[in-house]
């Protein structure tokens, strides 16, 4: 059971590398403020099976953090994401 | 097992990916995206090695914090960004730069690969007075009792640096309101997030702290914690960023430290010394001086995002 | 009972791995990034919250259980605000969607 739980976050972190691979190239800054919603919920459930499988309960504690402050950079992101490609908004007009 | 091996070979691999990624990609903007993708994966990685103390740290402060402060700086560049980017190092400062890193990569694997026979260790004298504190947690323990001193001075750093950003602000400005970065939008969405978010953080970061006693957990990362869900509700536009003057906020952030050297003071009334605790009220000592502590870091790091103030002070 | 409860969690915590699975082939393959985003936030969610179910019949007490639950709302309330920023925000980039 330990190894099974184990061996599904490995999966669940290829995944996450995978898809990572393919956000941070998006062409857009857009595509890629969603690394923080795919590390929100792929990171956390990478967790939560480790804290089972290697019998870590804080690292439960941890995956409550992540999916609190992924959340939190995701905000960030979205209110303060540039415009790609020409004419960059002046971020000085306030 | 085998399984652990194989994660963990996937998240070396994935963490190296992502840092090189972050360190060659192109625009501020995305390269603070992918600074903070490496912090949440370095948190797995603290995990992997037992540290979750510091895990709870590296998200709470690489992607909340750390990735505020990231960002707003890029906005504020962002009108430079062309002409900084220009600007080239020589190949000579390159391949120092390079050197010096490969240094000290290699000093670092050797001290991990090759450690000195018995590895020299504190943890077997650190556990053994555990029981006198009623402190579970040993980081907990080191962090206020055994190196308190330590944690003091950096409490104090934290001011310190947070003044430091304040004296970037012209003369006129000084005990004004500083401006978060302007708001990209104001939806709907993003006010039902700073209403709904903040409530369940600040319950997560109290237990963050209230657990620290037994469990990994302690003050700063509740108190980074409580900073990001302040600087949420200040991103949405539902509360602006206090005036730096009012005594009210200075009050908070000097509490901390101060309840902390007051207790290190009153140590010298008793025969032990300074910061030494009385043997039964070490635990409610911790705990109050904790308590403190937490409210002022996350007042000290939210201001330290919000930036040198702006405006002028409404008086 | 221990058999059962094991197998629960190893169906469980298999068809959560394979939503994830979805999710991230839907990323991959998606043509534009609303849809990527979609499939991203939806699929997922719910391997996560296939895993959590999986989850549960592990955890060696009543309030470990319901932290794991409570993980997994916070995740689904975070996740389900935060698209619909991100898909505002590719919208405005101009994107072609």
């Amino acid at each position: 059971m330990a190894e099974f739980l184990t061996a599904a976050a490995a999966f669940v972190l290829a995944m996450v590398a995978l898809g990572l691979v393919r956000i941070l190239r998006g062409p857009a800054n857009a595509d890629r403020m969603m690394a923080a919603q795919l590390l929100g919920s792929g990171g956390i459930a990478a967790l939560l099976l480790l804290a089972v499988g290697t019998e870590t309960p804080a690292a439960v504690d941890a995956a409550l953090t992540l999916a609190l402050l992924a959340a939190f950079a995701a905000v960030a992101f979205a209110s303060s994401v540039p415009r790609s490609g020409a004419g960059e908004r002046d971020a000085t007009d306030r | 097992m085998i399984a652990a091996h194989v994660f963990d070979a996937a998240l070396a691999v994935l963490v190296l990916g992502v840092a090189i990624w972050t360190v060659t990609a192109g625009p501020a903007f995305a390269a603070v995206i992918g600074f903070v993708a490496y912090g949440l994966l370095l948190a797995l990685v603290w995990v992997r090695i037992a540290a979750v103390d510091v895990a709870l740290t590296e998200a709470a402060v690489g992607s909340g914090v750390t990735g505020a402060l990231l960002i707003s700086a890029a906005a504020r560049l962002r009108p430079t960004e062309q002409r900084a980017a220009a600007e080239q190092p020589g190949p000579a400062l390159r391949f120092a730069a390079a050197a010096l890193a490969v240094l000290v990569a290699a000093g670092l694997a050797a001290l991990v690969l090759f450690p000195a026979e018995p590895a020299p260790t504190l943890a077997p004298a650190a556990a053994a007075h555990l029981q006198a504190l009623d402190v579970g947690n040993p980081v907990t323990a080191v962090l206020l009792a055994y190196r308190s001193l330590d944690t003091l001075l950096e409490k104090v750093v934290l001011l310190l640096a947070l003044m430091g950003v304040w004296s970037l602000a012209p003369d006129r400005f000084w005990g004004g309101a500083p401006k978060l970065w302007p708001g990209g939008q104001r939806g709907g969405e993003l006010t039902l997030l700073a209403r709904l978010l903040p409530p369940i953080g600040i319950v997560i970061g109290v237990y963050i702290l209230w657990v620290g006693a037994v469990a990994p957990g302690g003050a700063f990362q509740s108190g980074a914690i409580l900073a990001a869900m302040w600087l949420l509700v200040m991103i949405a536009g539902l509360q602006k960023a206090p005036e730096i003057g009012q005594w009210r906020l200075r009050l908070i952030l000097v509490a901390g430290p101060a309840v902390f050297l007051a207790v290190g003071l009153a140590g010298f009334a008793l025969p032990n010394g300074f910061l030494s605790y009385p043997e039964e009220y070490a635990k409610p000592l911790i705990i109050a001086v904790e308590v403190v502590l937490t409210l002022s870091i996350a007042a000290i790091l939210g201001l330290l995002v919000a930036g040198p103030p702006e405006s002028e002070r409404q008086r | 009972m221990r058999v059962l409860l094991d197998l629960v969690t190893i169906i469980a915590v298999a068809a959560g791995a394979l939503f994830i699975m979805a999710g991230t082939v839907g990323l991959l393959r998606f043509p534009d990034s609303l849809s990527r985003l979609h499939a991203l936030t939806k699929a997922d969610n719910l391997g996560l919250g296939l895993i959590v179910l999986g989850l549960l019949p592990q955890s060696q007490s009543l309030s470990a259980m319901l932290k794991l639950v409570a993980i997994w709302l916070l995740a689904q309330l975070a996740g389900a605000t935060v698209t619909q920023l991100v898909a505002r925000a590719i919208r405005r980039d101009g994107q072609p969607v």
